[in-house]
Order: structure tokens, then C-alpha cells, then sequence
């Protein structure tokens, strides 16, 4: 944009078209902290200048974004306006989701944003947003202990080895993520394919790059299983020499003394990072296109930017802003923006997506010492092609129809026939007088459960990609349970899945209901003092939410910062990776869903406990029956009747027990604890949106659970008539 | 106890007894531990990263707290608090209209016997088994054709069906052990069903219907999947959706998480302080006498 057209374009806008009288522009962003701080002064600037418009903002965390975007736009509950790294651009313009930025502005000239900033946010030739910031990740090193950064990557591994030892590591940083790992691989020659895959993971630069970190793991230069919560305290305590991490680990410094520098380049060339532009957009289906428009071109604007970047720490795309000499003579945002030529920014194609699961299926792999270089690129080859298999052929939908047809018209006939019946036995009036009082409830559970699920069943016939649905029949359910894309009996394989569902089903019923029973049995102890203590303390569990009873056990079980570890280590032991192999991990999740499902079924046996009258166990005293006796002929049998329902339920309810599984291992170690309901949310929301084939996943959880309630209840009753 | 006047037995009693509260103690240690560790987290200052595994605060602050609880709007309201009244709004309304639902139709279930009775009963326990997560994009477009997205009233509607077939259930049973004789007598006297049903059998199935409450109302104060798709602005969030975003990408704020959990915490914690003593009967009364 020329200076005059901006000036124009901002006199305009001050002076207020009656067009904007009162308007309301919605903006979505992902921002935290200083940003989100930058980012609100700069729009509170923008409502001062513009008494007319109202900038409604709301921040949701990144991913939640996106996915809120995916389905909020197409059905016109999107907002104006909202910022997001680019990566998605490809997928949204293709879907529709963007409004071209030549039709919301002028065409930005050459100079007007860093020459780094526009091919990411172009999809075929046509500019979809414009950019705000860039971010990568560069080298951080504490000046204390080494003052001159190193220009080679043998350099910088020398100087790692050198402050490495007891406690301490030359670098640290989060070497299990490929956004991390990625500037191994591409200073080692590796590049993103034009056509996909993007990433060749069996190449020699991918295998090189992982040989590489393997070499520094077993120099112990790194930290195992670092997350950002690791690095920062390693390097704020003095105990990392050199850090990898992005603009945001500025904001997480403490008072250790800094520098920044481009990442050391390797023979082959510089260490390249990933670079994402994250920029404004105008969605398709704005309310308010050109009141929004106005605002995204402003938030672009160099005035917004200097705050954005003087406040918000960002390294942003408009040039005229590092003109601002706060900017110029910023040696942090100067080093981010220097070392822009050097990077590699993420392709914008939906195809990106895929890239991330199989290289950090490799990258820990290799870290824990399960496979070589070699054999964990081979891997991640593999599942590459698994999550990327091609949708299924579209198929013919009239046998189908004709299916659905006729099931209508059965059922209607069934239907009728039964109310005939009804009528003939001159019950009508009684039947109708009794459904009234249950109309309500059925009908609103017709409406908001049964007809959300019998549109899951019909999703689970169609494949869905990038927006568009294709017809295809059973495909789905055939690539499943015929293992088209696992194995059947490897991880992430539907048998495999099933039976570790099983499994975890069965040990946690089994847990909770010996647990249950025995605190139950001592609670019932007559004249037990402080009963009533106990009772509320061992309740406790259940009255916390599950999703944060998962996320404090995820945390009690953290390698470094858990006080499962600290306890262990406390004892005289040795401290344990939990999520790195299938029996710890599973553990893991068994102790959390244990220690949130037991007071259920102590309070269940609790009640039917103090139900049995107590002339029962004196008269069984009487006939002389011992201690185990009573408990085998009066209690059991007295209890069966309350525990059958429990454990029925219980069952049902641990066999979908999704969040537990998703927070607390979230399927390590390579999905092997993964279980059914986990691996069909995996498909349809971390996966390229597969909303057929999770469809497809959840219709078969529930034929499984069907035919285990059938057997079940049946199992029970036969029992039940034994019994009598 | 046999034998309680010999001093063998006596040794042995006693040593049962201070065997159970060992294993009770032992027990409320577990249940209590992880707890206290939020807790801990939450009242320790700063973002201190320690695998101490004392549950006790070194020092005590309230800052996480004062940071969750005072966030603002964009035109200066108090947003946490606004989002505190959703949670209650959204949760109390939910176990109302959960409720009103499921009484009526368990008293049904449990009392008349008609056509479609059994049919009824299984549709409802049917509901028990479908996989929540392939529901969720056609009820977003569902509610979005009723105009509900991004209201509080959709947010209540679908809790509050979801959480019906389990409290019918449960009422059900419950409605089963209540003698029918006092129904009849007042029938005899002429009462109307209705008459009957709310000033006869709803006073006695008090435990029942608390219990279902509380079941409802942890049901709608507890979710957090579908409100943070449903809801398109802060002011609008329920509290579980609001602490989401202390769980960050890159970085985790665990003090203000830990603070917020407390918060998210207490009144359930409370409610089942309040409720306890019908817990133990109502969950289990109707299976018991059934």
C-alpha cells in the first residue's frame, strides 16, 4: 500500500462512512500474555479513532482456534476477523474459509512487509491474508558461560560437551518435536518436497539428522524428555549452556545474563528452523467485510506493529516498522529478523499436518534408544503412508437407499402393527396416558442424542476431505477391521486397540470394585469411630473433575517435576519414565482412572451394605458360619443385585473413558495405549478432519458395546435365577 | 462381637480395629494426596518447578488466585465472575430441567404398566453406550439451525437430555421400593395421578432426587468439550472452558491451572459434603429392594 492510498484509507476510516455507524467486528486470535497485551492496546487505539466501531476480540487457545474456525465459518458463526499462523492457509482457502486480500485491500507493494513474509500466505498466486509477525526458533546462550557464540554446529556440539556434566547439559531444548528437530534436517541437506509426502523420512538427510540428536543424547549433552517447562528451568538455574526455543521463551527468561544468535550452520549449510507468519485474515462469511477489512489492514499497519513489537516482543512483518528506532536498536527482535533468510517456512498445504505425528514418532524412537536412525525413518515412513492413505473410491449410493427405504418401511409397519395390537387389546388409552408423562424426556432425547447419533452412523458411509464429502459405503468399516492402513494386531491397529480397550476395561472394573468393596466392608464395621471423616475424604476423588483429576496425575507423573519420581527418589530409587513403555504408561493411566472411579463403587456397595439387615448375620452367627462364610452366603449374594447395574455401567462408562486416556498418556509410548474412543477422536480432529472413518470407529465401539450388554445382562439374570 | 468377654477375643478386636483405621488412613492418604498437591500448587508463588513430594507449600500465596479470579472484559466488567454465574446458571438449570424430565417419566416407567414399556426403558439405556464424540459435529449443526449456538439456553438443553436417561434410570429404581399402598389409599380417596405423584412419592424419593441432582448438576458443571465449540465468546464461557486457556501450546501455566481447578472444584466438593448422607442410600435403594 502506497503511503498516500494508507493515508487516504486511514482518513476514510477516521472520518467514519455511515456504512460503520455502530458496528461490531468480531477478531479471534490465539495470543497470551505480552501479545495478547500488544494486541489489545493496539485495537483499544483503533476504537479511539473510530468512535463508530466496536472490536470485539476473543482469545482461545491455538488448536481450539482452529478447529472453532473449521466449523464456525462455513455455517456464518465465524468471526470478521482473526489471526493465525499460516500453515493452515492452504486447507482454509481451498475449503473457502478466506477472503482474498484483493478484495479487502491494495495490493501491498514490494517493500511494504519483509520480503520473508508473503509466499507463506500465498495459495495459487493470490495473497490470503496479511502478515503480523514471524516466528522460529534461534540460540540462546547464557553469556555467563560462553560468551562468544558458535558459527559451526561441531562448534556449538564442542562447547555443549564442554558444559556438560553432573545435572547440567550444553543444549537443551525440546528434541522430541519435529518443529524443533527441523533445523537438523535441514541444514543436513533436507528439504519439503514439492508434491507429497512432504518429508522423505527413509532420506539420507532425515536419517542423518536423527543419527545426529541420537549422538548428542548419548553424550548426554541434552536433557531427556525436555519440555518447555524443562528448558526454562534448566537454563534460569544456570544449568543449560545453549537453549533452541522461539520468541516466546523471552517472556520465560529469569535474571540469567543472554544473548542471541543464528543457529550454527553445518558443512552442508546453515541450521535452518521452520519459520510460521501469522497474519490477519477476513473470513468469507464476515457480517461486517469492510469494517473488518479496515481493522486487519490496520493491525498490519506499521503504527500497530511498533507497539506490537515494542509491547508484544513480536518480530513483525512491516518493514516501515524497524524504521521505528526502538526496533532498530532491539539486538533480540534484530537477531529474529536476520537470521529470516535462513529459514524454511511451513508449507501451507493441508499435507503439512501429516508431517508431525510420524517424525515424532521417529525422533522418540531414537531418544529412547528403541531403534537406529535407519529403523525409526523406516517407521515413520510407514505410518506416514498410513495416515495418508488415499480416501476410499466413491461408491454407489442406491443400494444404500434402497436399504434405508426399506428399513423405513419396516419399521413403520412394525410400528403400526403394534399400535393395531395395542388398539385390539383396547390398551390405547392407558398406553397414550403413560407415554404423556414420559413424552418430554423421550423427546427431547430423540432430538438431541438419538438423531446426533444416527447422523454420526450416516457420516460413517461418507469420507471427508478438506471440506467436501464423498459417498463411499463400507469402505470405511473395511480398511478397519481388514487393517488396510495397521496392522491389525500393531499399535494403533483396530485388534490391537481393542484388545488394550479390553484390557483397560477389565482392570479398572476389576480395581474399582475390589477397592470399592474393601473400604466399603471396613467403613460398615459397626461402631467404627470417625466414620464419618473417612467417608468424605475417600468421596474426594469423584467430586474432582476428570479432566483435571488426568491433568494433576499427568503432572504427579512427569519425569522431572513429578512427585511420583520425587517419591521414588526419595526412597533411595530410581526415578521413571512413565510414558516411555507400554507397562508403565499403561499403569499410569490405570492408577489415575482407579484413584477417580473407586469411591463410585464404594459408595454403591456402601449403600447396599447398610440395606442388609442385621438379623441376617446373627442368625448366620448362630448356625455357627465363620467370618469368610458370612461374607461368602449373606453378604455377596445380598449385594449382587446393586453391584450388577454398577459394574454394567462402570464398564460401559471406562470402555469410553476418553479423557483420562487422552491427557494422562495420550497413547505413548507410539500409541500402544491408545484405545478406541482416543484413536477415533485422533482420526477425525488430529488427523486431516477422517470424520468418516471416526465415525466409522465410534459405530463399531458401539456394536462392541452392544453385543457385551447383551451377553452381559443375559450372563447376570441366568445368575440372578440360579441364585433363587 | 463372639466371645467380646474373653480377653483373647478382646486382643483381637482391638487388633482389628486398629488394623481397619491403619488401612482407612492409608487409604485417605491416597485419595487425599493428589489434592493437596494442586493445592500446593496453586498457593506456591510463581511458576516454581520442583518433584518435592511434600504436599505442603513451602510459602503460601494467593496471587494464582487473584489472577484467575480477576480477569476482565474488554469494556472493563469482571469476566471470571461473569463466568462463574454461566457455570451456576447453565449447571442449576440443567438439573432443573434434567430433573423435571426424568421424575416424570421414571414415575411413569416405575408405575404404569403400558405398551412400549420395555422399549422405552432400553432406548434410554441404549443412550448409555454411544460414543459421545461422533455426536458433536452434528449437534453443533443441529443447535445451529435452532439459532442455540453461542447461547446458554443450548448449552442447558443439551446437558440437560444427556444427563436424562441415567436419572430416569436411577428414579426409576428408586420409585420401585416405595410402597404402592399409600398410592392407593389416596387414589381410593379420589386423588389425580399428578396429586399424587408430587405430594405423595416425590417427599418420600427425597434421597433419589438429590442424588440425581448432583449427578446432573457434575454433568453440566464439568463439561468442557462441547461448551468450548458451542460457545463463540468469553463473556459466554463456561468456568472449565475458561481455565483452558492457562493450558497453552508452548507453555503451561500450572499455579493459575492449579488455582483455577481448586476453584472449579470446591462446589462440587461441597455439594457432595451436603449430600453425602443420601448418597449412600439413594444410589443404591432401588437395586437393592428391587
Amino acid at each position: 500500500m502506497t503511503r498516500t492510498a494508507r493515508a487516504g484509507l486511514a482518513a476514510l476510516l477516521a472520518w467514519g462512512p455511515a456504512a460503520h455507524a455502530g458496528q461490531t467486528v468480531v477478531l479471534w486470535h490465539a495470543y497470551r500474555g505480552a501479545e495478547e497485551t500488544a494486541l489489545t492496546q493496539v485495537v483499544d487505539a483503533y476504537e479511539a479513532a473510530h468512535p463508530d466501531v466496536t472490536v470485539e476480540t476473543l482469545g482461545v487457545p491455538y488448536e481450539a482456534l482452529a478447529s472453532k474456525l473449521t466449523t464456525a465459518i462455513p455455517r456464518d458463526n465465524g468471526p470478521d476477523v482473526f489471526v493465525f499462523a499460516h500453515e493452515r492457509v492452504g486447507g482454509w482457502t481451498h475449503a473457502g474459509l478466506l477472503r482474498p486480500v484483493a478484495d479487502w485491500a491494495t495490493a501491498p507493494s514490494a517493500d511494504t512487509f519483509l520480503p520473508a513474509s508473503l509466499p507463506p500466505l500465498t495459495v495459487d498466486g493470490a495473497l490470503m491474508g496479511l502478515p503480523l509477525a514471524s516466528k522460529s526458533v534461534i540460540l540462546f546462550r547464557n553469556t555467563d558461560l560462553v560468551p562468544e557464540a558458535p558459527a559451526t554446529v561441531d562448534a556449538l556440539v564442542a562447547s555443549a560437551e564442554a558444559h556438560t556434566g553432573p545435572g547440567r547439559f550444553g543444549l537443551a531444548y525440546e528434541a522430541e518435536s519435529f518443529y524443533f528437530h527441523a533445523p537438523w534436517y535441514f541444514g543436513l541437506g533436507g528439504t519439503l518436497a514439492a508434491e507429497p509426502p512432504l518429508v522423505d523420512f527413509t532420506s539420507a538427510p532425515f536419517v542423518d539428522s536423527l543419527a545426529f540428536v541420537d549422538g548428542l543424547q548419548e553424550a548426554h549433552v541434552m536433557p531427556d524428555e525436555a519440555t518447555g517447562a524443562l528448558v526454562a528451568q534448566l537454563f534460569n538455574e544456570g544449568r543449560a549452556a545453549f537453549v533452541v526455543s522461539g520468541p516466546w521463551f523471552l517472556g520465560e527468561i529469569g535474571d540469567v545474563p543472554y544473548a542471541l544468535s543464528p543457529l550454527p550452520a553445518f558443512p552442508s549449510g546453515p541450521a535452518r528452523p521452520f519459520m510460521t507468519e501469522e497474519a490477519v485474515f477476513v473470513s468469507a462469511t464476515a457480517a461486517h467485510p469492510d469494517a473488518g477489512a479496515a481493522l486487519a489492514s490496520w493491525l498490519a499497519g506499521p503504527e500497530a506493529a511498533v507497539v506490537r513489537a515494542t509491547v508484544g516482543r513480536q518480530v513483525v512483518a512491516s518493514a516501515a516498522a524497524w524504521d521505528d528506532p526502538a526496533l532498530a536498536s532491539d539486538p533480540v527482535l534484530s537477531a529474529f529478523r536476520d537470521q529470516l533468510p535462513d529459514t524454511v517456512p511451513m508449507d501451507n498445504r493441508p499435507q503439512m499436518r501429516d508431517v508431525w505425528e510420524p517424525a515424532q514418532l521417529a525422533l522418540k524412537k531414537v531418544l529412547r534408544g528403541d531403534a537406529s536412525a535407519a529403523e525409526a525413518g523406516a517407521a515413520a515412513a510407514r505410518r506416514l503412508s498410513a495416515i495418508t492413505a488415499p480416501t476410499p473410491a466413491p461408491a454407489n449410493p442406491t443400494p444404500y437407499l434402497g436399504l434405508l427405504a426399506t428399513a423405513v418401511l419396516g419399521g413403520l409397519a412394525v410400528l403400526w402393527r403394534w399400535v393395531a395390537g395395542v388398539r385390539a387389546q383396547g390398551a390405547l388409552g392407558d398406553t397414550l396416558r403413560a407415554w404423556t408423562w414420559i413424552a418430554p424426556a423421550m423427546a427431547a432425547v430423540l432430538v438431541l442424542v438419538f438423531v446426533p447419533f444416527a447422523t454420526g452412523i450416516g457420516i460413517s458411509l461418507f469420507a471427508h476431505d478438506e471440506g467436501t464429502w464423498t459417498f463411499v459405503g463400507l469402505a470405511n468399516f473395511r480398511a478397519i477391521v481388514t487393517g488396510q492402513y495397521f496392522p491389525l494386531l500393531h499399535p494403533l491397529g483396530f485388534v490391537y486397540t481393542l484388545l488394550v480397550t479390553v484390557l483397560w476395561t477389565a482392570a479398572n472394573v476389576v480395581l474399582h470394585l475390589a477397592l470399592g468393596l474393601f473400604l466399603a466392608l471396613l467403613l460398615n464395621r459397626k461402631g467404627l469411630a470417625l466414620r464419618p471423616v473417612y467417608r468424605v475424604l475417600l468421596i474426594l476423588p469423584w467430586a474432582v473433575p476428570n479432566y483435571i483429576t488426568a491433568l494433576i496425575w499427568k503432572g504427579l507423573f512427569h519425569k522431572q517435576f513429578g512427585a511420583i519420581n520425587g517419591l521414588l527418589e526419595a526412597l533411595g530409587l530410581q526415578g521413571v519414565s512413565w510414558f516411555s513403555s507400554f507397562p508403565t504408561a499403561f499403569a499410569a493411566n490405570l492408577c489415575t482412572n482407579v484413584w477417580l472411579g473407586f469411591p463410585f463403587m464404594m459408595v454403591v456397595c456402601l449403600g447396599a451394605l447398610q440395606a442388609i439387615p442385621s438379623e441376617l448375620y446373627e442368625a448366620a452367627e448362630v448356625d455357627g458360619a465363620g467370618a469368610w462364610d458370612r461374607f461368602r452366603h449373606v453378604t455377596l449374594p445380598l449385594l449382587q443385585p446393586a453391584l450388577v447395574p454398577a459394574v454394567l455401567l462402570g464398564t460401559v462408562w471406562t470402555f469410553n473413558q476418553f479423557n483420562i486416556v487422552y491427557l494422562v498418556s495420550g497413547g505413548e509410548p507410539d500409541g500402544a495405549t491408545e484405545i478406541l474412543i482416543s484413536e477415533a477422536y485422533r482420526w477425525a480432529f488430529t488427523r486431516q478432519e477422517r470424520f468418516g472413518y471416526a465415525a466409522a470407529y465410534a459405530v463399531l465401539i458401539f456394536v462392541v458395546l452392544l453385543g457385551w450388554s447383551a451377553v452381559s445382562t443375559r450372563l447376570a439374570r441366568r445368575a440372578e435365577e440360579a441364585a433363587r | 462381637m463372639s466371645g467380646a468377654s474373653e480377653p483373647v477375643g478382646r486382643r483381637a478386636s482391638l487388633l482389628a480395629t486398629v488394623g481397619t483405621h491403619a488401612l482407612l488412613v492409608l487409604a485417605s492418604i491416597a485419595a487425599l494426596y493428589p489434592v493437596l498437591w494442586v493445592l500446593k500448587i496453586a498457593l506456591q508463588p510463581g511458576q516454581s518447578f520442583d518433584n518435592d513430594p511434600s504436599p505442603f507449600p513451602s510459602s503460601v500465596s494467593l496471587e494464582h488466585f487473584v489472577e484467575v479470579t480477576s480477569t476482565t472484559t474488554a469494556s472493563g466488567g469482571w469476566l471470571f465472575g461473569r463466568q462463574l454465574f454461566n457455570s451456576l446458571a447453565v449447571s442449576g438449570l440443567t438439573t432443573a430441567v434434567g430433573l423435571l424430565l426424568a421424575t416424570s417419566a421414571a414415575y411413569a416407567f416405575s408405575r404404569f404398566r403400558f405398551a412400549g414399556r420395555e422399549a422405552g426403558l432400553t432406548a434410554f439405556l441404549l443412550t448409555q453406550i454411544f460414543p459421545g464424540i461422533v455426536m458433536l459435529i452434528p449437534l453443533y449443526i443441529l443447535l445451529d439451525l435452532m439459532g442455540l449456538l453461542n447461547a446458554l439456553a443450548g448449552l442447558v438443553l443439551v446437558y440437560s437430555t444427556t444427563s436424562v436417561p441415567f436419572a430416569t434410570w436411577m428414579l426409576k429404581g428408586y420409585f420401585d421400593t416405595i410402597p404402592k399402598e399409600l398410592e392407593e389409599a389416596a387414589r381410593i380417596d379420589g386423588a389425580s395421578s399428578f396429586y399424587i405423584f408430587s405430594r405423595i412419592v416425590l417427599p418420600l424419593a427425597r434421597p433419589a432426587l438429590a442424588v440425581t441432582a448432583l449427578f446432573s448438576f457434575m454433568t453440566a458443571w464439568n463439561e468442557f468439550i462441547l461448551a468450548a465449540t458451542l460457545m463463540n465468546d468469553a463473556s459466554s464461557f463456561t468456568l472449565p472452558v475458561a481455565l483452558q486457556r492457562y493450558v497453552g501450546e508452548y507453555q503451561t501455566d500450572w499455579g493459575s491451572f492449579a488455582a483455577g481447578a481448586v476453584i472449579v472444584s470446591v462446589p462440587v466438593m461441597a455439594l457432595f459434603y451436603a449430600l453425602q448422607r443420601h448418597l449412600v442410600g439413594g444410589l443404591t435403594a432401588g437395586a437393592v429392594k428391587g
